[in-house]
């Protein structure tokens, strides 16, 4: 069903220079960005990062200061409306109705999408059952729990089977389990072929879901990549050593400088971090390199946003703070 | 609606035939007219209290203060003198609760979901709009109805009838235009809920309880030339078989302006959320 125009492209989202400024606080300073077609890219950054500006910037929702900005192949300044034709946008908030069911949600959207009667509330059927709400399908969406409210809202993206999904912080206010069930839905939704361009604040969600994660710092693109080549640049997992006294700390670090390992000794108690690939293979030949040092108790940490950040900003590879 | 046609314009994966061939204005305005019913016909405590609210007025004025209001020399009871009035009331007081709907949409997201749909996003404010004149036709006519009740005894034939309910259609429209602009404007639906407490006072200073040349002279200027005065003059005429005047004139000029206005109002609110 793609027409020639589109399917010439390699990239569904291209985004050059991109600026915003809200009154002369400058949010977004250049961002470049592009997203294959048919991957899952996520966006991870820190409350206030520019995430949702840059996904309204994409959604049409606000316009840019600068940049090229171009979505399944249209600009959004010149032709906000063939953009709109080819997105859906789920926002922060589940912006569902709460008075309307669910299947009236999902029959409204696909009207709003000018399909007709018949063809919206078929779509409502087939997503309603794609998306487990079969059961509170003619319930008020006030009764819904928080993750049954954000898959309609998921599903309400998908009436029209857009060429780009955008989702902002798809999890973000979930229990664990509601938070799995999305995350299912947009791994189901990559398989499907959809362009999925996601927003999270957590390392584990763009590990888990997305092709290729960009991490946005201070209004721009601070570094982009598939999550293991962004693991690898923060060192994957950090053993902590702990323990007994100073002179063991010295020897920790002696025979860790010696095996190559990148260790640093912790600034408040007597431990060292240690570097790690994560892998069970890569721990065990730490600890054998350590058997002559008393090691007291050991403890794997994984990385956290924090941990990209720092080593971003800081610039200084392989001195990870646990 | 440039491209509508353009085939690169449907890059959904679903057959041509699912689409509407209704012209999309049309649809958006009627699938969010579809809504706002909806929302008015599952939130009927809202409903019963814009109705209870007029019908306690018309009981407080007529039994309370009705003994002793005189209104005018040709000795017509105060019923007959203050019915026009809560009518009147009741449609402004119940319009501007489009206000509350309104914001709410705007903070709860659902605005920006419209407007990243390939819809007429202002289609969600006409829907209310619509929505609210149908909720106050309703309510108004119970409140008709508990005035006949109480002894209210109109001559107008059927076509005044028609006039009345056009002009109070007009009132309602205008009304929850401006309201709808309002509820753009202000931050939260607490704030959007304060414009109805402006419109119940508002026809208390007007023809509506008392004739305008008892009350002090400034107040008296006012009354006269407010907008909600020609309409309850007009109402009042046509349902009581008095001359009308310019009345109807007046009331209409001054309901389409101040409509147009909250249409403009509407739009260049709406549209500063696009952000620039």
């Amino acid at each position: 069903m793609f027409t020639t125009y589109t399917e010439c492209m390699a990239y569904t989202v291209e985004v050059e220079g991109l600026r915003k400024s809200f009154g002369g606080k400058r949010v977004l300073d250049g961002i470049d960005l592009r997203v294959a077609r048919g991957s899952v890219a996520a966006l991870l950054g820190p409350n206030g990062a520019g995430k949702t500006t840059t996904v309204k910037i994409l959604a049409t929702l606000l316009r840019p200061d600068a940049g090229r900005v171009h979505v399944a192949g249209w600009d959004v300044r010149a032709d906000p409306a063939a953009v709109r034709r080819a997105i859906s946008l789920t926002g922060q908030h589940a912006t569902v109705d709460e008075v309307l069911t669910g299947r009236e949600n999902l029959v409204m959207t696909g009207r709003l999408r000018h399909l007709t009667k018949a063809a919206a509330r078929e779509r409502a059927t087939a997503l309603l059952e794609r998306f487990d709400l079969v059961a509170a399908a003619d319930r008020r969406v006030s009764t819904y729990s928080g993750g049954m409210a954000r898959r309609l809202d998921i599903a309400l993206g998908l009436v029209d089977e857009p060429e780009v999904l955008f989702l902002d912080e798809p999890t973000t206010g979930l229990d664990p389990r509601s938070r799995r069930d999305v995350r299912d839905s947009v791994a189901e939704l990559a398989a499907s072929g959809v362009t999925v361009l996601l927003t999270t604040q957590y390392l584990e969600e763009a590990d888990r879901l997305a092709d290729r994660v960009a991490v946005l710092a201070g209004g721009r693109i601070a570094a982009e990549g598939t999550a293991d080549e962004l693991k690898s640049l923060i060192g994957g997992e950090t053993v902590q050593l702990v323990l007994p006294d100073a002179a063991s700390v010295e020897a920790a670090l002696t025979v860790a400088g010696q095996r190559g390992y990148a260790a640093r000794a912790d600034a408040e108690t007597p431990s060292v971090h240690v570097p790690t690939d994560g892998t069970a293979t890569g721990v065990r030949e730490l600890l054998e390199a350590m058997a002559g040092v008393p090691v007291v108790r050991v403890a794997v940490h994984r990385p956290t946003l924090d941990d990209v950040f720092l080593s971003l900003t800081e610039a200084a590879p392989g001195t990870v703070p646990a | 609606m440039t491209s509508d046609t353009a085939p690169s314009s449907r890059p959904s994966g679903l057959p041509s035939t699912s689409y509407s061939a209704a012209p999309g204005p049309l649809v958006d305005v009627g699938t969010f007219l579809g809504r706002s019913l909806r929302h008015s016909a599952r939130s009927i405590d809202a409903m019963i209290v814009a109705v209870v609210l007029p019908v306690l007025i018309l009981l407080v004025f007529v039994y309370v203060f009705g003994g002793a209001m005189t209104t005018g020399a040709d000795g017509a009871d105060y019923l007959t003198y203050v019915v026009p009035g809560v009518i009147v009331l009741c449609a402004a007081h119940g319009a501007a609760q489009t206000a509350v709907g309104v914001n709410r949409d705007m903070t709860t997201g659902m605005v920006d979901r419209v407007r990243s749909l390939p819809v007429l996003g202002s289609a969600v404010l006409v829907g209310h709009v619509l929505a609210s004149v149908a909720r106050n036709l309703v309510s108004t006519a119970v409140v008709v109805g508990v005035a006949l009740l109480m002894g209210f005894r109109p001559v107008a034939s059927p076509p005044d009838w028609l006039v009345v309910a056009a002009l109070l259609a007009l009132l309602m429209a205008g009304v929850s235009a401006l309201s709808a602009a309002f509820g753009l404007l202000v931050a939260s639906p607490e704030a959007a809920g304060a414009l109805s407490f402006v419109l119940l006072f508002l026809p208390y200073v007007s023809s509506g309880f008392v004739p305008p040349e008892t009350m002090p002279a400034a107040l008296r200027g006012f009354a006269g030339h407010q907008p909600v005065t020609p309409l309850i003059d007009a109402v009042r005429g046509l349902l009581l078989g008095t001359p009308v005047g310019a009345s109807p004139l007046l009331a209409v000029a001054w309901w389409g302006g101040l409509g147009l206005l909250g249409v403009l109002a509407c739009g260049a609110l709406f549209r500063r959320r696009a952000g620039a």
